[in-house]
C-alpha cells in the first residue's frame, strides 16, 4: 500500500480520519502492510524516544521547561510529533516528514512495542510507566479547546455539581488543591468522579475527597485522562500477551521483538559473570571501597545491628548476588550476621534462609530476580521507620546525609557539590559526584543507573583498568537462568557494549546492532 | 487480670478445645461467604496455618464450614491468616494452567503495629505495650476509621485487635474488596503523613493550603495530645525528649526555645511557647511554618505498612486466631467503647477455656437453637424469602415457596424435638449445600462472649448490602 504522505484536504481517506487528532488513546491497532526495515526502525525510534523520556524524568521535574524543551529536541529529531499543528497544513514547506507521517509512525511504533512489551510484568511496568509520561506530555501541549474535544471523543463524562453544593463546599475545595481559588470554584465546573478513577490525585492528595467521590475542576480533569490511558494500555498488553504465540511463530518477528525488549534495560546485572570470585573477607573493605552509599549504608547497618528489615534484605541480597555471591556464600554471609544478633540458627534457617534461596530463584516461581537498578532504588518501595534501604540522596535528610559524607571524608567543596544535585532531584548525579570524589578522578566516564554498575566501573578504576570486555569471552557459568531468553550471548554482548557508555551511543550501538543482525 | 497465666507450651492441648467448643464457625463462614451473592467466595478464599513448629501451608481452601471446621480441627494451627479469592480453587492451584490462577479480590486491609512508633515513644520498645502508648492505637483508629468512612464512602469497616502490639483493620465493603492493586496503594498513601526511616529526622512536612483531611486528622490528634504526649510521654519534660522535639522546629525557633525552656519546666507551658512560636510564623505568611502541628502528627499521627494495605494476595491474621506468643484471642473491637479498651484486659485462651468448665453464671435454662437463630440460615432463608417476594402473582408466589422449601429447615426442627436443650451433635457428612452443621453457643459462658456479640452486630449490618445485592441479581435474572 502506497501513501503518498502528502494530505490534500479535498480527499478524505480513513487514514486522515484515523489521524486527524495529534493524540490518540491508541485503541485501534494499524491495519496496513509495511515493510520489514520500516517495521525495526519505527520501533527502534520509539524505543529510544521512551528512553529518554525515562532518563529525562529522573533528572528533571516532568513537564518543566527543561523537559519539555528536550522532549521536543528529540521527538522532532526522531521524527514524531512534538507540537500539535493547529491546522495542518502542508503549504508549509517542510522539509522532513509531514504531521500525518509522524503520527502514522506514532501510531505504529507503538503498536510494535506493545508486542515487546506485553510479556512480563516488569516490561509492561516500565512501557506503561513511560507511556503514560509521554501521553501527558503530549496532552500538555494540546490547546484547551482541543483538550475538550479530545474528552468529548474519547467518551470520558462524569457528572458536575451543582451551584449550591459548590458553595457549600467551597473552603474545602480551595484548601483541597494548590491550584484552586475561590474564583476558580465559581467560574468552572466541577466534577464528581469516583475515586478509583483519580487515583494519582487521591495518591497525593491533591483534591477534595467526600464519600468516595473526588470533586474536580475542569481544568484538572488531566489527571483522570492520564489513569484512563493507564487502565486501557494494562488491559491491552494483558490481551496482547495472549496473543502472542501467534506473533512468535512468524520468525522474522521473532528476534528482532526479543532484541527490543532487552534492550531497554542494557545491563541488568542479572547473570552472574564473577560467581565465587568475591570472597566473604573481602566484603568489609569493597563496601568502603568499591560499595554505593546505598549499599554501605546498607552494610554498615546490617553490621551494627546485625538485622535488616525485608526491603534492606532485598536490596542488598540483590546487589551482592549481582558483584557475584554464590548463594551457598550469601547464606553464609546473612546467617552469620544474623546469629550474632537476636536471631539463633534455628530460626535463622526457617525464617530467613527461604528468602534467600527466593532471591536466587530456588524457591516459589523460581524466578531469577534481577537487581535493583537506581530508578527502582530511588522510586518504589520508600523506607519508613527502622527501614535502611532506598537511596541516601532521595531519602535521607540532607543534614543527616551531610554528616555521613563528612564522616566518609569526603572534601567539604565536593559535598556542597553533592547537595546542590540533590536539591535539584539530580540524583543519580549526585552518586556519580560520590563517586568521582571518592575514586579521585575528574570525571566519570559512565552514565551512572545501576548499583552493580557503580561496582564494576569502581573495580575498574581501584584495579587499573581492567576491561570488563574481556568478561564477557568467559563462557557463562551461571546455571540460574529462568526466563526463555533468545541468544544469551548476543544479549550479552549488545549489555556489555551498552554498559559503559551514555544514551546517545548507546542507542546508537542499539542500531547498529540491529543491521548486524 | 484475665489471662490466667498464659503459657505456651499449652497451646497444643488448649487449642483443640478451643476449636471444638469456642470457635465461632458460624459468624465466621457467615463473613466470609458474603450472603452467598458471588458464586465459590468461600470456597476461592485461601487460608494459611502456622502449625506446631513452625510449620507454615499456604492454599488452604473449603467448600463448607463443616471442612472448614473439621480441618481446624485435625491441623490445630497455631496461627490462621486468610488471604484473597482466587480465580480456582487454592488447593487445587497445582492443576490450574501456570498464569490462570490469580487472586482476584480481598478485603481492604490496614495493619498498625506499635513497633513503628518506637522512635516516638519512651515507655516502651519492640514487642511490649502498656496503657500509656496504647492510645497511639486509639488514635489511629479515630482517625482512619473517620477517613475510610467520610472520605472513602466505606461503611463496612471490622477493626481487629492482633494480639499483641497492634491493630487491623477489614474493609468489607464490596467496592474495597474489588479494588485494584493501584487503588488500595492509592488509599494507604492518601492516609499516610508519616515520612522516612531512621535517616530522616523529619518525617512530616506540610504545606498550605492544608488539606481537609489533615485539618481532621489533627482535629483527633489535638483531643488527646496534651494527656497523651506532653503527660504520658513527657516529651517535653526530660532533656533528651526535649531535643528531639526541637530538632523539628526551624533553627531561629530552636534557638529562642532552648532559651525560654531554661525558665519554664511545666511541659504545658512549654507547649504552649511553642505554639505561640508558631502562631507568629504564621502571622508573617512564610511558607509552611505548621511546625507545631508537624510536631503533634509525628508524635501521634498513624504508621501504616503500606506493603500490607497494597497486595491483594496479601495475607494477615484472621480474627479469633490466637496470638502464640501472649496467648490472647484476636478479638473484634467494638469502636463505641474505643476509648476505654484495654489490650492487656483481652482474653486469653488459657482463660476462657478454663471459664468453660467454670458453672453457667446466670440467666440459666437450656440453651436451644431458638435463642440464636442459625446465621447461615437466616441468610438462606432471606435468599429465598427474597425470589418469593419479587413474583408477580400470589399463586405462583405459593407455589415456588413450596417447592423451595428447603428441607434443611425441617430437619433440624425435627432436632429440636428430638434433642430438647440437649448437647449439640455434631453434624458430620451434611452435603455442599448445608452450610448450618451447628451453632456453638459456649463461647456465651465466657469473656469472648462480648466480642462474638459484636461481630455479630458487624454482620447484621454487612448483610443489609448484600440482601441488596440479591435482591439486584433476582430481578435482572427474573429468578422467582
Amino acid at each position: 500500500m502506497q501513501f503518498s504522505g502528502r494530505r490534500r484536504k479535498v480527499i478524505t481517506s480513513p487514514q486522515v480520519e484515523l489521524y486527524g487528532q495529534a493524540l490518540q488513546f491508541y485503541g485501534q491497532p494499524p491495519l496496513e502492510n509495511m515493510s520489514l526495515s520500516e517495521f525495526e526502525s519505527f520501533a527502534v525510534d520509539r524505543l529510544k524516544l521512551l528512553k529518554t523520556i525515562e532518563n529525562l524524568g529522573v533528572s528533571y521535574v516532568k513537564l518543566s521547561d527543561d523537559y519539555k524543551r528536550k522532549l521536543d529536541n528529540e521527538s522532532r529529531n526522531l521524527n514524531f510529533p512534538y507540537r500539535p499543528d493547529a491546522v495542518p497544513d502542508d503549504r508549509k514547506s517542510q522539509v522532513g516528514p509531514s504531521e500525518y507521517e509522524k503520527r502514522r509512525k506514532d501510531h505504529i511504533s507503538h503498536f510494535i512495542l506493545r508486542l515487546a512489551y506485553c510479556q512480563t510484568e516488569d516490561l509492561r511496568r516500565w512501557f506503561i510507566q513511560q507511556e503514560v509520561d509521554l501521553f501527558r506530555y503530549r496532552f500538555n501541549g494540546l490547546q484547551p479547546k482541543q483538550k475538550v474535544e479530545f474528552l468529548h471523543k474519547n467518551n470520558l463524562q462524569y457528572d458536575t455539581i451543582s451551584v449550591e453544593e459548590k458553595k457549600t463546599l467551597q473552603d474545602k475545595l480551595v484548601n483541597s488543591s494548590h491550584n484552586v481559588s475561590g474564583i476558580t470554584v465559581e467560574d468552572q465546573d466541577f466534577y464528581k468522579v469516583p475515586f478509583q478513577d483519580a487515583l494519582d490525585l487521591v495518591r497525593t492528595r491533591k483534591v477534595y475527597l467526600k464519600a468516595g467521590y473526588v470533586y474536580i475542576p475542569h481544568q484538572d480533569i488531566v489527571a483522570i485522562v492520564l489513569n484512563d490511558f493507564r487502565t486501557r494500555l494494562s488491559k491491552a498488553l494483558a490481551l496482547t500477551a495472549r496473543s502472542l504465540p501467534a506473533v512468535h511463530s512468524d520468525e522474522r518477528l521473532q528476534p528482532l521483538l526479543n532484541h527490543l525488549s532487552h534492550a531497554y534495560v542494557g545491563q541488568d546485572y542479572s547473570i552472574q559473570k564473577n560467581v565465587g570470585k568475591i570472597s566473604l573477607e573481602q566484603i568489609d573493605s569493597l563496601s568502603v571501597k568499591s560499595f554505593p552509599l546505598c549499599m554501605r549504608q546498607l552494610h554498615q547497618a546490617l553490621r551494627d545491628s546485625h538485622h535488616l528489615r525485608h526491603g534492606g534484605r532485598m536490596q542488598y541480597g540483590l546487589f551482592l548476588k549481582g558483584i557475584g555471591l554464590s548463594l551457598e556464600q550469601a547464606l553464609q554471609f546473612w546467617r552469620s550476621e544474623f546469629i550474632r544478633g537476636k536471631v539463633d540458627a534455628d530460626k535463622f534457617d526457617k525464617a530467613y534462609a527461604y528468602g534467600i534461596r527466593h532471591m536466587f530463584g530456588k524457591e516459589g516461581k523460581r524466578a531469577d530476580y534481577t537487581p535493583y537498578s537506581c530508578m527502582k532504588v530511588i522510586l518504589s518501595n520508600l523506607p519508613s521507620q527502622g527501614d535502611h534501604h532506598g537511596c541516601p540522596f532521595r531519602h535521607s535528610d540532607p543534614e543527616l546525609l551531610k554528616q555521613k559524607l563528612q564522616f566518609y571524608k569526603v572534601s567539604p567543596s565536593g559535598i556542597s557539590q553533592i547537595l546542590e544535585l540533590v536539591k535539584g532531584m539530580h540524583y543519580q548525579l549526585a552518586c556519580q559526584k560520590y563517586f568521582e570524589l571518592t575514586h579521585s578522578i575528574e570525571e566519570a566516564s559512565f552514565s551512572l543507573n545501576h548499583p552493580n554498575q557503580y561496582f564494576i566501573e569502581s573495580q575498574r578504576v581501584l584495579g587499573g583498568g581492567k576491561d570488563i570486555k574481556r568478561e564477557v569471552g568467559t563462557p557463562q557459568r551461571s546455571q540460574e537462568n529462568s526466563a526463555a531468553r533468545g541468544s544469551t550471548t548476543d544479549r550479552e554482548a549488545a549489555a556489555a557494549a551498552n554498559a559503559a557508555k551514555d544514551l546517545p551511543e548507546m542507542t546508537e550501538d542499539l542500531d547498529s546492532f540491529f543491521q548486524d543482525a | 487480670m484475665p489471662s490466667s497465666g498464659y503459657d505456651a507450651a499449652c497451646l497444643p492441648d488448649l487449642l483443640p478445645l478451643y476449636y471444638r467448643r469456642l470457635f465461632p464457625f458460624a459468624q465466621y463462614h457467615r463473613w466470609l461467604n458474603y450472603g452467598g451473592v458471588q458464586k465459590n467466595y468461600f470456597q476461592n478464599r485461601e487460608f494459611s496455618f502456622t502449625l506446631k513448629d513452625d510449620i507454615y501451608v499456604r492454599y488452604q481452601s473449603f467448600s463448607t464450614q463443616t471442612e472448614l471446621e473439621k480441618e481446624m480441627l485435625k491441623m490445630n494451627p497455631y496461627k490462621i491468616d486468610v488471604g484473597a479469592i482466587y480465580s480456582h480453587r487454592p488447593n487445587q492451584h497445582n492443576t490450574v494452567k501456570s498464569g490462570t490462577f490469580q487472586a482476584l479480590e480481598k478485603e481492604l486491609v490496614f495493619d498498625i503495629d506499635m513497633t513503628d512508633y518506637d522512635d516516638v515513644r519512651s515507655c516502651c520498645s519492640a514487642a511490649e505495650i502498656c496503657s500509656k502508648c496504647w492510645t497511639l492505637m486509639t488514635i489511629a483508629v479515630h482517625i482512619l476509621d473517620r477517613a475510610l468512612r467520610d472520605d472513602f464512602g466505606f461503611q463496612h469497616l471490622l477493626w481487629v485487635y492482633s494480639g499483641r502490639r497492634g491493630v487491623h483493620c477489614w474493609v468489607c465493603d464490596e467496592a474495597a474488596r474489588k479494588l485494584s492493586v493501584a487503588a488500595r496503594s492509592a488509599v494507604a498513601e492518601y492516609l499516610s503523613l508519616v515520612k522516612g526511616g531512621d535517616e530522616t529526622v523529619k518525617k512530616v512536612v506540610l504545606t498550605d493550603p492544608l488539606h481537609p483531611f489533615i485539618r481532621e486528622s489533627l482535629a483527633v490528634v489535638e483531643r488527646y495530645f496534651p494527656q497523651y504526649a506532653l503527660h504520658e510521654q513527657e516529651i517535653l519534660s526530660r532533656k533528651e525528649s526535649v531535643d528531639k522535639v526541637l530538632a523539628l522546629v526551624p533553627e531561629d525557633v530552636r534557638k529562642e526555645l532552648q532559651q525560654d525552656f531554661k525558665n519554664e519546666m511545666k511541659p504545658e507551658s512549654r507547649w504552649k511557647l511553642v505554639q505561640d512560636q508558631a502562631s507568629r510564623k504564621q502571622a508573617t505568611a512564610k511558607k509552611g511554618q505548621h511546625f507545631e502541628k508537624e510536631i503533634m502528627l509525628q508524635y501521634c499521627y498513624p504508621r501504616l505498612d503500606v506493603n500490607v494495605s497494597k497486595g491483594v494476595n496479601h495475607l494477615l491474621k484472621s480474627p479469633f486466631s490466637v496470638h502464640p506468643k501472649t496467648g490472647r484471642i484476636s478479638v473484634p473491637m467494638d469502636l463505641e467503647e474505643l476509648d476505654t479498651f484495654d489490650p492487656l484486659a483481652v482474653p486469653t485462651i488459657s482463660l476462657i477455656c478454663e471459664e468453660l468448665d467454670r458453672p453457667r453464671a446466670a440467666g440459666g435454662g437450656e440453651e436451644s437453637e431458638d435463642v440464636k437463630e442459625k446465621e447461615n440460615e437466616k441468610d438462606a432463608a432471606e435468599r429465598r424469602k427474597i425470589r418469593v417476594t419479587s413474583s408477580v402473582s400470589l399463586r405462583e408466589n405459593l407455589q415456588s415457596f413450596r417447592l423451595q422449601f428447603p428441607p434443611e429447615i425441617n430437619k433440624t426442627k425435627r432436632e429440636k424435638r428430638e434433642n430438647p436443650g440437649g448437647l449439640k451433635r455434631r453434624r458430620i457428612g451434611q452435603n455442599a449445600q448445608d452450610n448450618v452443621s451447628r451453632t456453638q453457643t459456649d463461647y456465651k459462658r465466657t469473656s469472648l462472649a462480648k466480642y462474638v456479640k459484636y461481630f455479630d452486630q458487624f454482620l447484621d449490618g454487612l448483610a443489609l448490602s448484600w440482601k441488596g445485592e440479591l435482591l439486584k441479581k433476582s430481578d435482572l435474572e427474573k429468578d422467582f
